[in-house]
């Protein structure tokens, strides 16, 4: 709970929440304006192109002057279309997106006994819009009801591409969230709280969740994400060989640009909050100095830079990374992340609980090998038996294609 | 007014709104989408009476999951346009919801304008029972130590039930194929012998939307 809300509301009370949104608001819609650019910049290195080079320095301000070409485009609506549902997809994709931005700390210090809590004109708070009970929660509240607009996108346009696209979006987001909300999973049993503020203050001091949980839920969580933000390998939605431009195929001017805004804008929040699970939000070394360097100048640089390296690592798989046939996608998913990340979840689970309890660490590492041995062959032979009965292939074809512990197998 | 009372009329107005779209609009994917709209109000009624896990759970798995799969199922099918909504399953059905609405609305409203309380919109409980733990943890404790073998029964009856649709969605390769799809009524191992000649081997079974089901779904979507 943000202590500035615990006391009497008045006035001040207010307006800090106000300059709070407005900062978020603002910053959020800058960086999402200096990722599309930067993505595309970057894209463009790799690729051995110019990219972007016209509006401003560096073409920096490219997202602008395209922002203002499909402000003033004329809106089309397809005949076809359902005129309410069509008009209200667009916000269902762009709202959640915004919301997710508002539980995520970007300053704050952390260290020692400190708890991220900054004094602004005499009033105490938290560098995050909110700090709910259920903090993280939300997040995956509003990543679900991202699907909507996708998914109703598609419906209204009265058009099959689109149909199409939302019907492969909304498979691919619903099969996605169990692996992602599995990882996170792991990540809350160590904090032992949902709230993003808390999460962040028990990582303080280098005890990031990166290397605390053992690398595997962050690989998880990095993978669903970018299947649930439906970018690259992953991004089968808009599929353009295949499907024209996928759900928004039939939006123009405005709509279309809410929907590219909500994309991006997803990028960035997804990103920030990989950076409140499991790189340790804005916590950094503070060097003992105190004041408002070590509340809000270091670490929202840490915080920045770390949210800066995810984004390259986002832009980096897209201009790597070759797009997955549908049904390697759910493979993937169904098959080996989910698997993987309960799997992982019980174990870090076993750890708590027997560091807690005081066992035999060589006991509890040998049953737990055992089990996970036991565990993944169980899995492999129910689903060589499954790939063999319907296929009915010989067993070396499969090896060669399905197996999901074959790093060959999955692309 | 005080916030209590305007954040639960309009709340209130939402949910009510919205189960009145779930009822009367002609489209099926409206009626769904009303029904989110109910279900969001009902979360932001739980918010109000302090329930943040509970409102939570609530936009998570109804609003996120399973409204969702309807909205699949209504996309991807479509609806049956030739169903007569005249045709009586059980006889007096229509009469016995109408008597049964009808009695269950006076109720509520004997109930609501009998007592002495006025709507305030603020919450029920006085205090939260124990300030210093979140709800959360309390929510935790409570299934994983009192309500331990409800909790571990529900889940095996959910494994129960995932089992038993994948039991009877399996088909046996003896069998023939759907009809409409196959109408030469090709057996499933024939299908697989063939789909190996093609060397498409394992991507037919789950390469997304059939084609022709596709069609029908934005026939079915565009002649709304």
């Amino acid at each position: 709970m943000d202590p500035l809300l615990s006391g009497d509301i008045g006035f001040a009370e207010i307006l800090i929440v106000l300059i709070k949104v407005l900062i978020a608001f603002a910053g959020l819609m800058v960086g999402v304006m200096l990722m599309v650019w930067f993505e595309r910049k970057l894209v463009a290195d790799m690729q051995n192109r110019i990219g972007p080079n016209r509006a401003g320095p560096f073409g920096i301000l490219q997202t602008l002057a395209d922002g203002i070409k499909l402000f003033f485009k004329e809106e089309l609506s397809p005949a076809k279309s359902d005129p309410f549902v069509y008009r209200l997809a667009p916000f269902l994709a762009l709202v959640p997106a915004f919301l997710v931005f508002s539980v995520i700390p970007i300053a704050g210090n952390f260290s020692g006994d400190n708890t991220g809590v900054v004094t602004i004109a005499g009033h105490e708070t938290l560098m995050q819009v909110a700090d709910p009970q259920i903090g993280i929660l939300l997040v995956l509240a509003m990543s679900s009801i991202a699907v909507y607009g996708i998914m109703l996108a598609g419906w209204a346009s009265g058009s099959k591409y689109p149909l199409l696209g939302s019907v492969r979006a909304s498979a691919q987001m619903v099969s996605y969230e169990a692996a992602l909300g599995l990882s996170i999973a792991t990540v809350l049993l160590l904090a032992g709280a949902l709230s993003t503020n808390l999460i962040v203050n028990e990582q303080a001091g280098g005890r990031w969740n990166l290397w605390m949980t053992g690398l595997v839920p962050f690989v998880v969580f990095l993978i669903a994400a970018t299947a649930e933000l439906n970018r690259p390998p992953f991004d089968l939605v808009e599929a353009e060989q295949e499907l024209v431009g996928g759900f928004h195929t039939e939006y123009t001017a405005l709509r279309f640009a809410m929907f590219f805004l909500a994309e991006f804008m997803n990028v960035v929040t997804m990103s920030a909050v990989i950076v409140t699970l499991f790189l340790g939000g804005p916590n950094g070394p503070l060097f003992g100095i105190t004041g408002w360097v070590s509340d809000y100048l270091l670490p929202s640089i840490y915080f920045f830079g770390k949210l800066f390296i995810l984004l390259f690592v986002f832009v980096w798989f897209r201009a790597t990374l070759p797009r997955f046939r549908y049904d390697q996608l759910m493979d993937l998913g169904w098959k080996l992340l989910i698997p993987l990340s309960l799997g992982w979840f019980l174990l870090v689970a076993t750890v708590q609980v027997s560091q807690d309890q005081g066992w035999n660490p060589i006991v509890v590492v040998t049953s737990v090998v055992v089990i996970g041995v036991l565990g993944a062959s169980l899995l492999r032979l129910s689903i060589r038996t499954g790939n063999f009965r319907r296929t009915e292939e010989s067993e070396e074809a499969e090896d060669s294609h399905m197996s999901p512990k074959d790093p060959g197998g999955v692309r | 007014m005080r916030v209590e009372m305007f954040v639960f009329v309009v709340s209130g107005a939402i949910c009510v709104a919205g189960a009145l779209g779930v009822v009367l609009f002609r489209n099926p994917v409206h009626n769904a989408l009303s029904l989110v709209a109910t279900l969001f109000g009902v979360a932001v009624l739980f918010v109000a009476q302090g329930a943040y896990f509970l409102a939570a759970i609530q936009v998570i798995v109804y609003a996120g999951a399973i409204v969702v799969l309807f909205l699949f199922v209504i996309m991807l099918l479509g609806v049956d346009q030739d169903d007569d909504v005249r045709f009586e399953p059980i006889p007096g059905i229509r009469i016995a919801a109408v008597i049964v609405g009808i009695s269950l609305l006076g109720m509520s409203l004997i109930a609501l304008l009998s007592s002495p309380d006025v709507v305030t919109g603020a919450p029920s409980a006085l205090a939260p029972l124990d300030p210093a733990t979140p709800d959360v943890n309390r929510i935790g404790a409570a299934l994983f130590t009192d309500y331990i073998y409800a909790f571990e029964i529900t889940a095996v009856l959910l494994t129960i039930a995932v089992v038993g649709a994948v039991m009877l969605s399996r088909q046996s390769p003896e069998v023939p194929l759907d009809t409409e799809e196959f109408p030469d009524g090709t057996m499933a191992s024939e299908l697989a012998i063939r789909r190996e000649e093609t060397s498409v081997a394992d991507s037919v079974d789950t390469d997304g939307p059939e084609p022709a089901d596709a069609e029908i779904a934005a026939d079915a979507a565009g002649s709304e």
